[in-house]
C-alpha cells in the first residue's frame, strides 16, 4: 500500500500539523512515511501545503506532481491541485469559501463542512481533525487508535488534555462527510 | 528497534551531532538550515553531554571557531546554507591545508548571490571542486533521506578523523525541511582529554610533553620545496580516499538499458521517475552517488557495457554532469536535466527529459 496525499489550504488552518499527525499515525503502524511542506514565503501568511506519503515500502520521491488524494481547504489550492489528482483518485474539500466546485468525473469527490463544524464544536482549532475524520472515513488508511497514538506523539505533553476533543472532532468529521460523486 | 521518530532532516543533524559525541557546534542562522542550531539551542546539550553550542557573530567567525576546536583534537562542526558557505570558504581551505578534521553541513539553496531560500543543488562545484583556493578536496557526503542525515554525521566525523580532512554533508532544502521516519543513533560519550591525546596527540594542540616538538596547526609554509612535498602528501591522501571511500547505491540497474545519475533529493525524484518510466516499458535504472568526492567513477564505467545513454539529473544548470562525462569519456551519450533557482523537478518532467534527450537520440 502506498498513499500519496496533498493537503492544501491557508497558513493557520492546521494543514502542516494534520499532515504530521497523519505521518505519525503511519509510523505507529510500522509504515514508511514522508512529510514535505511548502516552506518560506508561502508559509508566512499565504497558502500552505504539505505532501504526505504513507507506504509499506521504501518511499521514492517525497516531491510529487500527481496524488492519490487531495485534501483541499481553499479556492487557490483547488485551482492548483484539482487536476493533479490521479484518475480514480480522491478529492476531499471544505466548501467554505469555494466558488468553483470541482467538476471532474474521473475521480471520487467528497465534501466536508469543516469550518462550519468547528464553529459548532466551539473550537476553530479542531478544524483540521474534523477534516482528518472526513478523510479517514473515505480512505481508512490508518486506524483510529494509531491516530490517537500519533496525536500523543506529535502534541507536546501540556496539550495532551486536548486529545479527547481532537478524537471527538475526528468522529464528527467521520460522521459528516458528504459524497459528491463516486466512480 | 531503537529510538524511532518523525523528524526534519535539519533537526536530525543536530540530534545526531549530540549523540555521536560532538564537542562543539558553531554557526550563524540562515534559511533553510536554521533548525539545526535552533534544535541544538532547545536541546541544550551543554547540560547533557557538555557539547558547546554557540551562535557566532558571523559565518567567518564560526568557521574559525571550528578551526580552533579542531586544532585541539575536538569533534567540531558548523552548518550553513549556500551564501554562508561562501563566507566560510577561506576557513574551509585553511582547515584542509592544516589537515584538520571537522564537519561542515551545507543545506543548499538556490543562487547565485543571495538567490532564494528554496532548495537547489547548485553548490556541487563549490563542494567537490574547491570553493576555497588551493589544491584541496573535501570528503563530500550527499544524504538522500532523513535517515542518512542521521547516519552521515557520525560517518563524516569518522572519515574526517581517519584522513585528517574536513568533511562536508551536502544536502538541500528538500531533505533539510522534510520529515521522515528516522531511527536515531545510540548515544556515544564525548572523548575525554586522555582519549583525545591518544587519538590525536601526534598532531593536535593538546599540550607539549617533553619528548616531542610542539604541535602547530597551520597551513603556512613559505618554503616552496616543502610546500610541494606537503601537496604530494595531500594528493596521496585524496587518492587513498578514492581507493577506499567511494559510496553509491544502484536501484533497478540489473537490466537497465538507460541510466539516471542523481544524488540527494534529485535521486529520490529519479527513483519515482524510474518507477514511472518502467511502467511505460523503458528499462531505466538509477545510480546514486553517496560520496560526491570521492566520486563513483568506476561504478559508472562498469555500467557502460549495458547502458545506451545516461541522463544526469540535478537541481542546477549542470555541474555533476561534468563528472559523469569524465567517467563515461564519450562512450555513450550523456545529457543533463535540471531545474534551478529553487524549483524542484517533478518525476514526470524527469521521465519526459529522458524520452526527449536520451531515447530520442
Amino acid at each position: 500500500m502506498t498513499e500519496e496525499i496533498i493537503i492544501a489550504g491557508f497558513g493557520g488552518q492546521g494543514v502542516l500539523s494534520m499532515g504530521k499527525i497523519l505521518a505519525y499515525s503511519g509510523i505507529m503502524q510500522n509504515q514508511e512515511v514522508s512529510w514535505m511542506p511548502s516552506y518560506g514565503p508561502e508559509m508566512r501568511g499565504g497558502t500552505a501545503n504539505v505532501t504526505v506519503i504513507l507506504s509499506d515500502d521504501r518511499i521514492s520521491s517525497p516531491v510529487l506532481k500527481k496524488f492519490d488524494t487531495a485534501i483541499i481547504l481553499n479556492q487557490q489550492s483547488m485551482d492548483k491541485f484539482v487536476n493533479e489528482v490521479k484518475p480514480g483518485g480522491t478529492l476531499l474539500y471544505d466548501p467554505n469559501g469555494i466558488t468553483h466546485h470541482p467538476e471532474r468525473k474521473d475521480i471520487n469527490i467528497y465534501r466536508i463542512p469543516g469550518a462550519a463544524l468547528a464553529a459548532e464544536l466551539g473550537n476553530p482549532q479542531t478544524f483540521n481533525m474534523i477534516i482528518m475524520g472526513g478523510f479517514l472515513k473515505v480512505k481508512p488508511i490508518v486506524l483510529l487508535e494509531n491516530v490517537k497514538k500519533g496525536l500523543e506523539k506529535s502534541l507536546p505533553e501540556r496539550h495532551h488534555k486536548l486529545i479527547p476533543l481532537n478524537i471527538e472532532a475526528i468522529q464528527k468529521g467521520s460522521d459528516s462527510v458528504e459524497t459528491v460523486h463516486t466512480l | 528497534m531503537g529510538d524511532v521518530r518523525l523528524m526534519k532532516g535539519n533537526e536530525v543533524i543536530a540530534e545526531a551531532a549530540i549523540r555521536c559525541g560532538c564537542d562543539g557546534y558553531f554557526g550563524y542562522p540562515i534559511t533553510p538550515q536554521s533548525e539545526i542550531m535552533e534544535t541544538l539551542m532547545i536541546r541544550r546539550p551543554q547540560e547533557e553531554t557538555g557539547m558547546v553550542v554557540l551562535q557566532a557573530e558571523s559565518e567567518v567567525a564560526a568557521i574559525n571557531m571550528v578551526y580552533g576546536g579542531a586544532s585541539c583534537g575536538k569533534k567540531v562542526m558548523t552548518s550553513s546554507s549556500s551564501p554562508g558557505i561562501s563566507l566560510k570558504a577561506e576557513g574551509i581551505t585553511y582547515l584542509a591545508g592544516a589537515e584538520l578534521p571537522a564537519l561542515i553541513v551545507n543545506i543548499v539553496r538556490g543562487g547565485p548571490g543571495l538567490g532564494t531560500i528554496q532548495p537547489a543543488q547548485s553548490d556541487y562545484f563549490q563542494a567537490v571542486k574547491g570553493g576555497g583556493h588551493g589544491d584541496y578536496k573535501l570528503i563530500v557526503l550527499a544524504p538522500a533521506s532523513v535517515q542518512e542525515m542521521n547516519d552521515f554525521v557520525d560517518l563524516s566525523f569518522k572519515l574526517a578523523f581517519k584522513y585528517l580532512n574536513p568533511a562536508m554533508i551536502l544536502s538541500d532544502g528538500v531533505i533539510g525541511q522534510m520529515m521522515e521516519k528516522v531511527e536515531l543513533s545510540d548515544f556515544k560519550p564525548r572523548w575525554t582529554a586522555e582519549e583525545i591525546k591518544e587519538i590525536s596527540g601526534s598532531w593536535a594542540t593538546v599540550g607539549k610533553p617533553a619528548d616531542r616538538e610542539r604541535n602547530i596547526s597551520t597551513s603556512l609554509d613559505l618554503d616552496s620545496a616543502k610546500q610541494e612535498i606537503f601537496n604530494h602528501k595531500l594528493q596521496a591522501k585524496y587518492r587513498a580516499m578514492e581507493e577506499n571511500e567511494v559510496r553509491f547505491e544502484k536501484i533497478a540497474c540489473d537490466d537497465a538499458e538507460y541510466l539516471f545519475v542523481a544524488y540527494g533529493s534529485s535521486a529520490r525524484i529519479c527513483q519515482k521517475a524510474v518507477e514511472q518510466a518502467r511502467e511505460k516499458g523503458i528499462k531505466v535504472g538509477l545510480l546514486r552517488p553517496i560520496t560526491l568526492f570521492p566520486y563513483p567513477t568506476k561504478a559508472i564505467q562498469e555500467m557502460l557495457k549495458d547502458v545506451k545513454g545516461i541522463l544526469s539529473v540535478e537541481m542546477s544548470a549542470g555541474q555533476m554532469v561534468e563528472d559523469v562525462r569524465l567517467a563515461v569519456n564519450g562512450k555513450v551519450p550523456v545529457e543533463h536535466f535540471g531545474r534551478y533557482g529553487g524549483i524542484i523537478p517533478t518525476p514526470e518532467e524527469v521521465v519526459e527529459a529522458l524520452e526527449q534527450k536520451i531515447l530520442g537520440k
